[in-house]
This record gives C-alpha cells, structure tokens and sequence, in this order.
C-alpha cells in the first residue's frame, strides 16, 4: 500500500500533506499533554518494534503475500495520539532509508496509514468494544478494527490514485478494497494474537485491554472532532467525488429509499429484498463497497465465537478456583 | 541483518560521501520534486535525470549488486500498481511514465541513503524545525530496529531449538507470540535506555 513517488500529482499531494500536517500536530499537542521525558524512549522504541513487526509477511490468496500494517496494534498498545506519531516515524524511516514508498508522496502514505489507520481502526475498536463488553467481545472488536484499518486504508489509497488521475476510480478501488479484505484477516488474526501474547506476558502495559470492565477515560470531545473532520474531509476529497459520478450508484440508491420510505407508508407490507434488485450491482465500486460491509460482519462475527469457545476452553483447561485453604 | 548494509554504505568513503549531509538531502528531494512534477512528455529531462543520477551512483561508489537488489525488491510494488493503468483507455502511456518516474526517484532515495548516514538525514529534519519528538523518535528507530530485529531472531531460534515444528496455525501462533514479546522486550529496553539517557543528563 506504500504509493511510490511519481503516482501522484502536485494538488493531491499536498491535499494529503495538509490533512496529515494537521492530523500529526493534533498528535503531537496530544501526546505532549502527558508527556514525561520516559515516554520518548518508549515510544522510540515502539516505532523500531513496530518496524520489524511489519517484517512478518503472511501468504494471501494468489500468491501474493502481506505484511502487518500495525496501526491498531499501536492504538491498542499505546493509544491513538501515540499511534499516529509512531506510524509517522515508520513510514517516515521507510521512505528515506528504505526508499518503501515515495518522499514526496509521504503525505499521502501518512493519510493513509498513520491517520486513517490508526484512528478510524481505534474508534471501531472503542465503538465495537462497547458492543459486547466481554473479553471475546474485545478480543473482536481489536480483530474487526484491525481489519477495516486495512481496507479503510487501502480505499484511501485507491481514492488518492483516482484524484490524481494515475488509476481510474472504477478501477482502483475494487482492485484495493478487495485485495486489502483478504490482506486484513491476515492482520486482524496477527494483532489479536500479539495482543494475547502481551496481555499474558504482562497485563499491566495494557491496562484498558486486559482488565475486564475498566474502560480508559473517554477522549476530549474536540481531539474526536479534529480527527474525525481531518478523516472526514479527507473521505470527501479523494472518495466523495467519485462514488457520487457513478452512473448507477447513489441516485439509484436514493431513488430506491424514497421509493422504499413512501411503500412503507402504505399500509401494504415493503417487497421483500428477493426482487429488490440490489442497486449498482453491476457497478464494480458499489459491489466492493457492498462485500465490503458484508465482510465488517463476518469478521466481526467469526471472530467473536472463535475467541469466545477459545477463551472458554482456556478457562476450563485451568483448573476451578482452589477452595480458600484451611489455617493449618 | 540486512538493514546494516545501508548504515555500513553510508559511512563509506567517496566525494559523493564527504558532501554536506543536509545539501545532499535537500538535492535529493529536489531532484524528486522535478521528477515528479515535469510531465513525461519533456523526454529530455528524464533523460537528463537519469544521467545525473547514474552519475551520482558512480561518484558516490554506490555497489550496482546492492542498487539492483532493493530496485528488484521495490519494483514489483510498481509495477502492480502502474500495472494498474494498463487497464485503461491511454494505460500504456501512463504506465511508461509512471513507472520511469518511479524508479528515479526510488534510485535517488537509495543513492542519498547508502551515501549519507541516517544521523545525517535527520539533522537536516532539525534544521528544518521538525518537532524534536519526531526527530528523536525517529533516531532512535533507527538504532533500535537492527537491535530488535536480531531479538526477534534469536527468540525464533531458541524456540525452533527447543520444540518440535507443528501446523501452519501454530507457525501463526508462535510467530505472534515472539512479536507479543518483542513488545514487552521493547519497553523494558526502552526503560534502561531512559535511565542511560538520564544518566548523561538528557533532558
């Protein structure tokens, strides 16, 4: 998902730099709100542990393989402020030793994958997580965040490509979106693993995570503003242009709920959805969107039962509670 | 590791090597922005540009293997997404461009990198009033990712030692495990390093 430097064009560019600027000093004024001079070290070493973390490839469908993005692994491990800032330091590393991803195409890169990832992938994990308050619920919430990081990523990425006239909208964003659906089960399975692993070795470094029912505090409502606006106008820069040009894709839409809202005033029951044609089915963007939301679902879903039956059985393989020993 | 190669390359010694840190910097980030932003029609210039930075790898003693290891491990990035445009009214013309202005620019960011060392790079990140939190983080990713990334090796063998190879899903599972401890590995570390850096009186 690293766009190389000579895709992009001079406006989206500096679009994408401005909206990650702002996002970055909103990061950088939140993390300094409790900063204390131990938090650089560590957080230092969070950007080189997160570096060699995106090391670990797992094979996808075709042959190709991906690599662990760790945005919400960061938001999860740190917080989102923090994870902006990390996120930044990796791909900033990237870009200038690595030659992963372009310099001046960095901005871009930064939108996608150390603003819209982390902090769209935090707040699906704080909004899923108060979906189901148990343990396996959390443990979904992490795996569909860290999923939907990835494609919201990727459908970013694809939106920047089009804007920049470099891969036709039509084009990219079903190529990423899908692609990127089946890269994020790769993701979610290794955040919720190596969030496990932490959660056991030491509980104490994820306070909000581990111990059942002690939420962290809620976020100041104008850091949700700010970075929801900044991810906000960035959907509406590089997404909204496109996904309203499509011949049959929201007017039919909105055509059909006005159509669906006056049948539903009427006192005859609304057609039932088999011969409610699926509108811009035959649209390949509206398709990848659909499959896209059908997918939230099923990773939600799927993920929640498997971590339940697994942290069931953990719990009966530990033998019951040891009855208070009598005073000897 | 593989990493330790451009740290090794970019203390070596040639006239590219002993030019100011932040010049060569700020030439390789002009050099991107002209190759970027110049339409592909103007054929000279890329010509041009390709010459200059052939140049510059010559002068600066740049090894072609290495060159053309990390240009055949980046390319195929490129290629997927220009491919990308092959699929569109006008593609091969797009692809061309694409692809020619890509692999300039990640030629100059390898050159300015197995040239200049990182510390280099990022005084010119100073200099250019970049908060010193993302300045010192960076640094210190820099040092680190080598130290962390033998870790987790080490950790990988000792366990591949110790225990008999199972299914694809452990694989998974113990992969995720040392990356799990690498974590905490890392806030320890990150704990000593603080009180090293106290100790000579940072901050």
């Amino acid at each position: 998902m690293h766009i190389p430097d000579g895709f992009l064009d001079a406006k989206t560019v500096a679009a994408a730099s401005v909206l990650s600027a702002a996002a970055i000093g909103r990061a950088l004024r939140g993390v300094k709100r409790t900063l204390t001079p131990r938090k650089v070290p560590l957080m230092g070493l969070a950007s080189a542990f997160l570096f060699v973390a995106q090391m670990i490839n797992f094979p996808v469908i075709g042959g190709t393989s991906g690599h662990l993005l760790g945005a919400v692994l960061a938001a999860v491990l740190l917080g989102p402020d923090e994870a902006v800032l990390v996120m930044t330091v990796v791909l900033a590393v990237q870009a200038l030793l690595f030659a992963d991803g372009g310099v001046l195409a960095l901005g871009a890169n930064l939108f996608n994958m150390a603003v819209v990832a982390p902090l769209a992938g935090y707040a699906i994990y704080r909004l899923a997580s108060r979906l189901a308050r148990t343990e396996a619920g959390r443990l979904a919430a992490v795996a569909l965040a860290a999923w939907a990081s990835t494609v919201l990523a990727a459908a970013a990425c694809a939106g920047e490509l089009a804007a920049a006239g470099a891969v036709a909208w039509p084009l990219a964003f079903p190529a990423m979106t899908v692609l990127h659906m089946a890269v994020g089960l790769g993701e979610a399975v290794i955040t919720v693993l190596v969030l496990a692993a932490v959660a056991k070795a030491r509980p104490d470094l994820l306070p909000g995570f581990a111990a059942r029912g002690r939420e962290e505090g809620a976020r100041p409502v104008a850091d949700v503003l700010v970075y929801g606006g900044l991810v906000t106008a960035g959907a509406a820069i590089f997404v909204l242009p496109f996904a309203s040009k499509l011949p049959d894709g929201l007017e039919a839409v909105a055509a059909r709920l006005g159509f669906a809202s006056r049948a539903a005033a009427r006192p005859v029951l609304p057609a039932p959805l088999a011969d409610y044609r699926v509108p811009g089915i035959g649209s390949l963007p509206l398709a990848a969107a659909l499959a896209a939301l059908v997918g939230a679902a099923l990773v939600f879903g799927l993920a929640f039962l498997v971590a339940r039956r697994r942290l069931a059985r953990a719990r009966s393989a530990v033998p019951a509670e040891p009855r208070a020993a009598e005073p000897r | 590791m593989k990493h330790e190669r451009v740290d090794r390359l970019s203390r070596g010694e040639s006239p590219v090597h002993r030019l100011s840190p932040g010049l060569k910097t700020a030439a390789a980030f002009a050099f991107i922005l002209a190759v970027t932003l110049i339409p592909f029609r103007v054929g000279a210039v890329f010509a041009a540009a390709g010459a200059l930075l052939v140049l510059a790898i010559a002068a600066g003693r740049v090894p072609a293997a290495y060159l053309l290891k990390r240009l055949l491990l980046l390319e195929p990035v490129i290629a997927a997404v220009a491919g990308l445009a092959l699929f569109q009214p006008g593609g091969a013309a797009r692809f061309a461009a694409m692809a020619v202005k890509s692999t300039l620019c990640v030629g100059a960011v390898l050159a300015l990198s197995a040239t200049t060392p990182a510390a280099g790079i990022l005084a010119f990140f100073r200099a250019l009033r970049v908060p010193s939190i993302l300045t010192s983080m960076a640094a210190l990713t820099v040092r680190y990712v080598h130290v962390l990334g033998d870790e987790l090796r080490r950790m990988r063998r000792a366990r591949r030692s110790r225990t008999f190879r199972g299914g694809k899903a452990r694989a998974w599972r113990s992969a995720a495990a040392a990356a799990g401890h690498l974590f905490v590995r890392s806030t320890e570390r990150a704990e000593r390093i603080y009180r090293a850096m106290a100790a000579r009186g940072w901050r």
